[in-house]
């Protein structure tokens, strides 16, 4: 794995960048902040993680890796064992949406690989041996599973995968056999929320057989408006049915946030404009913030910079901290255990520089 | 063979359902099918055998559910009452070894047993050079019609680095 500089060389290397996936570019990039697919795959032969001894899973990491060094789509990577991390680096890569919380505990053997970008990663002996993802902007469901059905092929040609004729991928969960694919969407709705049209929406997409989610909060308490969709079922469909439902359902609701978008600036456009700038101001200047408060009050600014509101920062800015405030992040960065109190003064700081620095670059930029 | 609900006694009640084309097998113990009401030869009943699966595994006693419980996987000695409580298969061979219980629970999760994945390279599904691209061409076809510029050239990009790229040695003639 040779050294470039896209190419992380060690964990600080990598998470001292933002991931590239939060660039707030791609397709409908104002309203969809990301598109991710995961690939659910075992090793043939091997017992499935949570019933495979230590070594077993030491043999499934070694593997893994090198299929990975070999392929073109992990070329320039980097592996990380769970083992050799703190709780708190491991606690980064969560919240950094790289790892899961089972792959995240650490306790056994574990791994990630990492290409570069932070755009292809292979997860080692989470529920499953291998749980391919990609990450891109935007909505882009097919050019993600291009590249996930691509790096698939080539770990595929190395690795003999728990495969048969009958379901397909055998996975550990029943849920995930077939495909092992979940291809998702990460959307902001934050109209259809205010007019109460979202569960009307969300109802109708659970309908045409997709999940939904709030991406933070319980079911009946959504925070920041953000809603995760993805595909349900991987028997019966092949990949590129869910990949194309997906894209077509989620393009049908983004025609329903605008629809109502236009109605709120229509009706509303003073009151609208008053809560955007309001929400900015508080994130510029305020001194304590909880994590509950920066979700939301990023919901509104997000709103108004996709509108073409002047004068507010970057959706990157945005999408950046809604991961850098969280609290393995902070904690990295400001280098102490920390009282949630106290959590909330330095979460404070680190908006307002994160501002004042796209303030500066959008002035150096004019 | 052994019956396939209780996985101890030998199966002497076969069934035999056609649905959509494809045909599936049932094969009980005289003792079980008398039990679940299967042992009726007047009986003019279509046996959906998936549904009389899952109802079975639903409306389980303690002592029924021991004995389906007791169905094993050979390879990773997992018990099918195991694979109940925590939702987890032990390994790729327990999806033979379950696949009488497992059937019905796919069904229900995904409405359908039909298997449309991909077939891996190893089990002879390995995309050709050539194939790769002209699929990376319908793609790109596609998304030129739905005016849909920024992908397409996204993708002719891809079709550049993979006619860059030698095919692999089995390729080659």
């Amino acid at each position: 794995m040779s050294a470039s500089s896209g190419t992380p060389r060690d964990f600080n290397d990598l998470v001292s960048r933002p991931s590239p996936w939060l660039s707030g570019d791609g397709p409908h990039a104002g309203m969809v902040l990301s598109t991710r697919i995961r690939l659910a795959r075992n090793l043939s032969g091997v017992p499935f993680t949570h019933r495979a001894r230590d070594e077993q899973l030491q043999g499934v990491v070694a593997s893994i890796a090198s299929a990975a060094r070999e392929s073109h789509a992990f070329e320039r990577s980097l592996l990380l064992h769970m083992g050799d991390m703190s709780g708190l680096e491991r606690q980064v890569l969560v919240e950094r949406h790289l790892v899961s919380h089972e792959l995240g505990d650490g306790t056994r053997p574990r791994g990630i690989v990492i290409a570069e970008d932070e755009r292809v990663s292979a997860m080692i002996n989470e529920e499953d041996h291998l749980r391919l993802q990609v990450m891109a902007p935007g909505l882009q469901p097919a050019e993600a599973w291009a590249a996930a059905d691509a790096a698939d092929d080539e770990l595929g040609r190395a690795l003999e995968y728990a495969y048969s004729e009958e379901i397909g991928y055998l996975t550990s969960c029943p849920t995930n056999a077939g495909t092992g694919l979940r291809a998702s969407v990460l959307i902001h709705l934050p109209a259809l929320v205010l007019f109460k049209d979202i569960h009307q929406v969300l109802k109708s997409v659970t309908q045409v057989g997709l999940n939904v989610r709030g991406l933070y909060g319980e079911h009946s308490d959504v925070m920041g408006n953000l809603f995760q969709v993805s595909n349900q079922t991987t028997l019966g469909v092949s990949e590129r049915d869910s990949i194309e439902s997906l894209e077509t359902v989620t393009r049908r609701v983004i025609d329903m946030e605008d629809k109502a978008r236009e109605r709120m600036i229509r009706d509303a456009r003073v009151q609208l404009e008053d809560k955007v700038w309001r929400g900015f101001g508080q994130l510029r200047y305020c001194r304590s913030i909880s994590s509950r408060e920066v979700i939301e009050l990023c919901s509104v600014v997000r709103m108004g910079v996709a509108l073409g509101f002047p004068g507010l920062c970057p959706l990157h800015v945005l999408n950046e901290l809604l991961i850098l405030t969280q609290p393995a992040h902070l904690q990295r960065l400001f280098g102490s255990e920390m009282t949630p109190a106290e959590r909330n003064v330095y979460r404070a700081r680190l908006v307002r520089e994160r501002l004042e620095v796209a303030e500066r670059e959008a002035g150096g930029a004019a | 063979m052994l019956c396939q609900i209780c996985g101890k006694s030998a199966a002497s009640v076969h069934f035999t359902e056609i649905h959509d084309n494809k045909m599936s097998e049932i094969h009980v113990c005289e003792r079980c099918a008398e039990e679940k009401g299967l042992h009726t030869p007047t009986s003019k009943h279509k046996f959906d055998i998936a549904d009389l699966l899952a109802g079975m595994v639903d409306s389980m006693t303690s002592t029924e559910e021991e004995r389906v419980g007791s169905v094993q996987c050979s390879t990773c000695g997992l018990l099918y009452s195991q694979f109940r409580e925590t939702g987890r298969v032990g390994c790729a061979d327990c999806y033979h070894a379950f696949r009488f219980q497992l059937r019905p629970l796919l069904r229900r999760i995904h409405g359908s047993v039909e298997c449309k994945a991909k077939i891996p390279p190893r089990a002879g599904g390995d995309e050709s050079h050539a194939r790769q691209i002209q699929r990376l061409h319908d793609e790109l076809q596609r998304l030129v019609e739905h005016e849909e510029f920024e992908r397409a050239a996204a993708i002719r990009d891809e079709i550049r680095r993979l006619q860059a790229e030698p095919p692999t040695p089995a390729e080659r003639p």
